[in-house]
C-alpha cells in the first residue's frame, strides 16, 4: 500500500501545491457547484439526523435508501423513454415526467427505509439489543442492499439519463448559473424549510421531538413511539428520494449499486458537521461540506483532494466544537 | 433549546398554517422546475468555440493484413500431450469485464481453430478471474502458476494488475503475453517472462498528442488524468508530446462521478480539445457533463476509454469523441471478424485480435514442440513472425519492436477506425 503511494508521487515534483490563482479564477463556479452538491448532501443528511435524533442510531443503510431512490428515478425515466441524450419534448411533458420520477423515487426510497426499519431495527428494539448491535446491523443492512442491487443490476452504472439540458439563467461575476443549479438548490432548501416547519409545528413533529428527548416519558404522555419511529424513517426516505432525483439530474450516470456509498458518508459527515440531531445543522453542514470540498480541490489542484479537504475540515471543526457548528439537540444525550 | 431542534419545548401547532405552507412550497417547487425546463435548448455561452477543429475525419474501411501471417491452425500435424494448457488471467467480471471478454473470446477463437485443425494436439484453455483489480489479481495468478499443465498465459490485461503480479510469473518462469497493458514502466522490472503484445504508452501518448495537434488541429488541449498506473503513465507521455499545446491539466479519481470543478477549469482555459487519460467508467460521465456544460471541442480518450459502454453511458455527448489505441481494428479483417462473430455472437471488440494473436504465438510454439514452460519461454523470446494484426518480435525487455497506434472516432453511435495516427 505504502509503496503504491510512494511511487504515485514522483520524487521530483511538489505533491502539494496551493494554486490560489486557480481558486480566484474559478471561485464563483466552485461556489455554485458546491452549493448544488451541498443541497443534495443536506437532503440526505436530514435522514441521518432525524433517525439519530429519535433512536440515537446511525442508520448506515440510509445511503442505500438513497440509491434505491436513484433506481426509482432511473426505471421511471427509462420506461418513459428518457436516455443518455436530451429528450425532444415540450417543457410540459418533461415536467410531468420528472414529477412521475420524483414520485417513484420517493416511493422507492421511503419503502426501502420502511423495510429496513421493520426488518432490521424493530426486531432488535423488541429484544432490547445493546447500541453496538444496532450499529453492526446498520452496516450489515447497508451491505445487504448494496450487493442485492449488485447481483440484480451488475457492476456497471446504468446508462446516463438526461432530463433536460441546463440553460443559463443569469450571470454572476462572469459565471453562468444554470437552471439545473437553481432548481436543485431552491427545491432542496424549500423541502428543508418544510421539514423544519413540520417538525416544529405539526403534531407528529412534536411527537418526534418528544421521543427524541425522552422516549419513556413520551410514551407515558400518550405518544405512540413505534409509530413515530416509522414516521421518522419514512420522512428520511422521502427526503432521500427527492435527493435522488436531484442527484440523477446533476450526475446522469450516477445510478450504480455502490453509488450511494460515498455520498452517504459525506451526508453523514454533513450532519455531524452541522450538529447531528439538528435539522438546521444538516442544511448548514451539507452546504458547507459541498463548498469546502469544491474550494479545496481547486486550491490544491485536483479533485483527488475533494474528500481529503472536506474531512480534514470536518475533523478540525469537531476539535473546536465537538457538538457540531449548531450543536446537537438531543434531549437525552445525557442518558 | 430552540424550537427547530428536536425538543419537546413546544409551541402550539397550527395545522392549517402548516398545510398552507406545504401547499405553497410544493407549488413553488413545481414552478421552479417548469420554468427551468422551458428553454431546453443547448446552453452554449461560455464554452470555447472549437470551430477551428477538423472534426470530420473520414472513416477507415479496410486494412491490409500481413500476407505471411501465422495462423493458429498451423500445418495440422502437431502432436502434444492432452494435458497441455494455455490460460487467460484477467477480468471476467467487474466493471472492466468487457475488455476481458473481448480478449478471451479472441483467445478462445485461436484455440478452437488450432484444435480443429490439429487432431493430434488438443490444447486446453483455462480462465482465471482477477476483476481487473490489482489487489485481487495475486490470488488467481498464484493459483495459475501452481498448475503444472499451464505452460503459457495470455494476460494480464491491465497495467495495475500486471505490475502487481509480474514477480509471481517471474518466479515460476511462466511466459505471459499481455494483450493490452500499456504502462511503459512494466518492462523496467527486469522480468524475463513478461511480453507486451502491443505498443506501450510511450508510443501512444506522443501519437495521441500529435493526432490532436496535427490531425484535429487543436491549439489548446486540456489534459485530465485519473489515479491509476495507466492514467498517470499515459498522462505523462501525452503531456510531454503536447508541449506548448497543453493548456492545463487536472487529476480525478477512479469512481468519481462529478466533474464540475474540472469542467469549469477547462471552460475557463478555453480549451478546444480535452484528453482524458483513464478508463471509460469515469470518461463517459466526464464527457457527458462536459458537453452538457456547453463544451464544443473534441474529447479524446485512449484505449481505456474506447469501449461501447462509453457511448451507452455518454449518449449523444459521445459524438465529439475520438480515441487512440495501440490496437488494430480486428473488425476490418473479414476472416477474423466472421469467425469471431460466429463464436462470440458479437463484433470483435478492443483487443480481441491482440488476444487472438498472442494466443497464436503460444500455440505456434506448442506445435513446434515447445511443450514445457522453459521451452515455450525460449520460443517467445526468439519469436520473429507476422501475426494477423502486426509483426511480432520482442526486444530483450519484452517490448514489441514495431508497434502501431490507431485512431478511432464515434460515428452514428458506433466506434469506427480512422487509420494509423502519430506517424
Amino acid at each position: 500500500m505504502l509503496s503504491t503511494v510512494l511511487t504515485a508521487v514522483p520524487a521530483d515534483s511538489d505533491w502539494i501545491n496551493f494554486d490560489v490563482n486557480a481558486l480566484a479564477q474559478n471561485f464563483w463556479s466552485a461556489t455554485f457547484d458546491g452549493l448544488t452538491f451541498g443541497a443534495i448532501y443536506a437532503l440526505v443528511a436530514l435522514g441521518y439526523t432525524l433517525v439519530y435524533g429519535v433512536l440515537n442510531l446511525i442508520n448506515f443503510a440510509h445511503s442505500e435508501v438513497f440509491i434505491m431512490g436513484c433506481y426509482g428515478v432511473f426505471f421511471t425515466l427509462s420506461f418513459l423513454g428518457f436516455g443518455p441524450s436530451a429528450p425532444n419534448l415540450s417543457f410540459g411533458q418533461i415536467l410531468i415526467n420528472i414529477i412521475l420520477a420524483l414520485i417513484a423515487a420517493i416511493l422507492a426510497a421511503a419503502a426501502t427505509a420502511f423495510l429496513v426499519e421493520r426488518l432490521a431495527y424493530r426486531p432488535l428494539r423488541k429484544r432490547n439489543a445493546p447500541r453496538l448491535v444496532y450499529l453492526i446491523t446498520a452496516i450489515g443492512a447497508s451491505f445487504v442492499i448494496q450487493y442485492l442491487i449488485f447481483l440484480w443490476r451488475g457492476p456497471l452504472p446504468e446508462p446516463a439519463l438526461t432530463m433536460f439540458i441546463p440553460t443559463p439563467i443569469f450571470e454572476v461575476f462572469g459565471t453562468i448559473i444554470d437552471s439545473q443549479q437553481i432548481i436543485i438548490v431552491v427545491a432542496a432548501v424549500i423541502m428543508m424549510v418544510i421539514v423544519d416547519q413540520f417538525i416544529r409545528r405539526s403534531r407528529t413533529g412534536r411527537g418526534i421531538r418528544a421521543v427524541a428527548q425522552d422516549p419513556d416519558t413520551a410514551t407515558l404522555m400518550g405518544v405512540n413511539k413505534e409509530k413515530i419511529i416509522v414516521t421518522t424513517f419514512i420522512i428520511g426516505g422521502i427526503l432521500a428520494g427527492a435527493a435522488a432525483l436531484f442527484y440523477v439530474m446533476k450526475i446522469p450516470s450516477g445510478v450504480q449499486y455502490n453509488g450511494g456509498f460515498i455520498l452517504g458518508i459525506k451526508a453523514f459527515a454533513a450532519a455531524v458537521l452541522g450538529g447531528i440531531g439538528n435539522v438546521r445543522g444538516a442544511l448548514l453542514g451539507g452546504l458547507l461540506l459541498g463548498l469546502i470540498g469544491n474550494y479545496g480541490q481547486i486550491l490544491l489542484g485536483s479533485s483527488q483532494w475533494t474528500d481529503v479537504v472536506a474531512f480534514v475540515v470536518l475533523v478540525l471543526v469537531l476539535l473546536i466544537r465537538p457538538e457540531g457548528i449548531l450543536g446537537t439537540s438531543l434531549g437525552r444525550s445525557k442518558a | 433549546m430552540r424550537a427547530w431542534m428536536l425538543t419537546t419545548e413546544g409551541d402550539l401547532m397550527n395545522r392549517k398554517k402548516v398545510m398552507t405552507a406545504l401547499a405553497t412550497a410544493a407549488t413553488l417547487t413545481l414552478l421552479m422546475t417548469s420554468c427551468a425546463n422551458q428553454a431546453a435548448t443547448p446552453g452554449a455561452t461560455s464554452a470555447a468555440a472549437g470551430g477551428g477543429l477538423n472534426l470530420d475525419i473520414p472513416v477507415l474501411t479496410s486494412i491490409e493484413t500481413p500476407k505471411d501471417a501465422v495462423l493458429p491452425a498451423g500445418d495440422g500435424k502437431a502432436t502434444c500431450e492432452s494435458t497441455t494448457t494455455l490460460a487467460y488471467i484477467g477480468a471476467e467480471t467487474g466493471a472492466n469485464a468487457q475488455l476481458g471478454i473481448n480478449i478471451f473470446n479472441g483467445i478462445q477463437l485461436a484455440i478452437n481453430q488450432h484444435n480443429e485443425a490439429n487432431p493430434g494436439c488438443q490444447v486446453a484453455f483455462k480462465k482465471f478471474d482477477t476483476e481487473g483489480d490489482p489487489t485481487k489479481a495475486t490470488g488467481p495468478v498464484t493459483q495459475a502458476t501452481k498448475e503444472e499443465n499451464i505452460i503459457g498465459v495470455v494476460g494480464l490485461p491491465f497495467s495495475g494488475e500486471s505490475k502487481a503480479t509480474g514477480n509471481i510469473f517471474e518466479q515460476q518462469k511462466l511466459v505471459h503475453i499481455t494483450p493490452s497493458a500499456t504502462n511503459p514502466a512494466l518492462v523496467d522490472n527486469g522480468w524475463t517472462t513478461f511480453f507486451r503484445g502491443l505498443g506501450n504508452d510511450a508510443v501512444q501518448g506522443p501519437a495521441a498528442a500529435k493526432f490532436m495537434t496535427d490531425q484535429l488541429g487543436a491549439k489548446k488541449v486540456y489534459l485530465v488524468q485519473d489515479d491509476s498506473d495507466y492514467g498517470i503513465g499515459l498522462g505523462a507521455t501525452t503531456t510531454a508530446g503536447l508541449g506548448d499545446a497543453l493548456a492545463g491539466s487536472d487529476k480525478v479519481t477512479t469512481g468519481q462521478k462529478d466533474f464540475s470543478a474540472t469542467i469549469s477549469k477547462i471552460i475557463n482555459a478555453k480549451a478546444d480539445a480535452v484528453f482524458y487519460s483513464g478508463y471509460f467508467a469515469e470518461g463517459a460521465p466526464f464527457n457527458q457533463q462536459l458537453v452538457a456544460k456547453g463544451f464544443k471541442g473534441a474529447f479524446v480518450g485512449p484505449d481505456g476509454v474506447k469501449d461501447d459502454q462509453f457511448i451507452k453511458q455518454a449518449g449523444d455527448a459521445s459524438n465529439n469523441a475520438f480515441f487512440t489505441c495501440p490496437c488494430i481494428p480486428g473488425e476490418l479483417i473479414p476472416t477474423f471478424a466472421d469467425a469471431y462473430k460466429a463464436l462470440a455472437n458479437a463484433e470483435p471488440g478492443t483487443y480481441s485480435i491482440e488476444g487472438y494473436d498472442a494466443a497464436t504465438v503460444l500455440l505456434a510454439g506448442i506445435d513446434a514442440g515447445n511443450q514445457d514452460r522453459a521451452k515455450l519461454l525460449e520460443w517467445v523470446n526468439n519469436y520473429d513472425a507476422a501475426g494477423l494484426s502486426k509483426h511480432y518480435k520482442w526486444d530483450d525487455k519484452g517490448e514489441l519492436q514495431a508497434p502501431a497506434v490507431y485512431g478511432y472516432r464515434v460515428k452514428d453511435g458506433k466506434i469506427v477506425p480512422i487509420g494509423p495516427i502519430g506517424e
